[in-house]
């Protein structure tokens, strides 16, 4: 898998032509700024791609509606175990050592910070979303299929206690 | 400034951003924090109990934390409360929104502690002013 910076990591908008990059670049840009701030650890961007299939595996997912005027999708966000433990143990100032409710709820204002960043930098290309409440899966490799004609974007996030995913499936009426 | 012996709500519907709020205002010196779930949880708290500041988020299941600023503003016991707004809700007419209905600071998340402190402290200069 190729590294590359949050910066590079970037899409131009004939890389998906089914999904414009102007809708992917304002999630990969939050989900760093979010997790950079929050819990102090730096993502790094990975080549975004379109998912082979529409299921998702891992221990917790974060799970929200992008519903507005003409455009709507979906945003997930997933982790690993040992990735999500880190980033809220350090959200929170204390040490996290299993998949519990705090877990969960921190995953959820996860999704919803990320979420309300992308719409806000998406807002500002001419797309409007209504705000929507994100719902959390947490369960040891589960796995979640989106129900969607419309190609997944996901991008992965490298962090030093493993990886992360946001998938990212938008569709505008224009 | 805010004495640090006030008495403080913090209103989200997501613990985690309640213990992330009471760890910056505890930083900040303030040790009286009282919690509530969602805006009629916390509208209850303010109804029976004396708060000298509200801490609340907006999109909550239920009463939403605009929904119970409008309420604290148009209760004449409780109008005057300082009510900080701290949301996910980054769009302007978000934030214009709030203005209009009375909110005396607007923090979109994510925050640091220092940036939740100077946001506080801008509160108050400015009912001093």
């Amino acid at each position: 898998m190729e590294t590359m910076s949050s910066q590079t990591a970037r899409l131009r908008n004939d890389a998906f032509p089914a999904m414009r990059a102007d809708f992917i670049n304002p999630f990969i840009t939050a989900t760093v700024r979010v997790i950079a701030t929050m819990a102090g650890i730096e993502p790094v961007a990975q080549r975004p791609r379109i998912k082979a299939d529409h299921r998702s595996y891992s221990d917790v997912t974060g799970l929200i509606g992008l519903i507005g005027e003409g455009v709507e999708g979906t945003m997930a966000i997933s982790f690993h175990e040992s990735c999500i433990l880190r980033i809220v143990s350090n959200m929170l100032g204390e040490e996290i050592t299993d998949l519990n409710h705090e877990i969960e709820d921190a995953v959820g204002e996860l999704t919803n910070m990320i979420s309300g960043a992308a719409r806000a930098d998406l807002e500002t290309k001419g797309y409007s979303f209504q705000m929507a409440i994100p719902s959390v899966i947490t369960s040891k490799g589960h796995s979640i299929m989106v129900v969607t004609r419309l190609p997944i974007v996901q991008i992965p996030f490298e962090t030093p206690n493993g990886a992360f995913y946001v998938e990212a499936c938008l569709n505008a009426a224009t | 400034m805010l004495s640090t012996d006030a008495k403080i709500l913090v209103v989200d519907d997501f613990s985690t951003m309640r213990r992330i709020v009471k760890n910056a205002l505890k930083s900040l010196g303030y040790m009286n924090i009282e919690e509530a779930e969602d805006g009629a949880g916390g509208l209850h708290r303010l109804q029976t109990e004396h708060f000298d500041l509200i801490v609340c988020d907006w999109n909550m299941p239920g009463m939403t934390g605009i929904d119970l600023l409008r309420t604290v503003r148009a209760d004449p016991n409780l109008k005057h409360l300082p009510f900080l707004m701290v949301t996910a809700e980054a769009k302007r007419e978000n934030i214009v929104e709030a203005i209009q209905a009375g909110v005396n600071n607007y923090i979109v998340k994510p925050f640091t502690p220092q940036t939740f402190g100077e946001k506080l402290a801008a509160m108050f200069t400015a009912k001093a002013a």
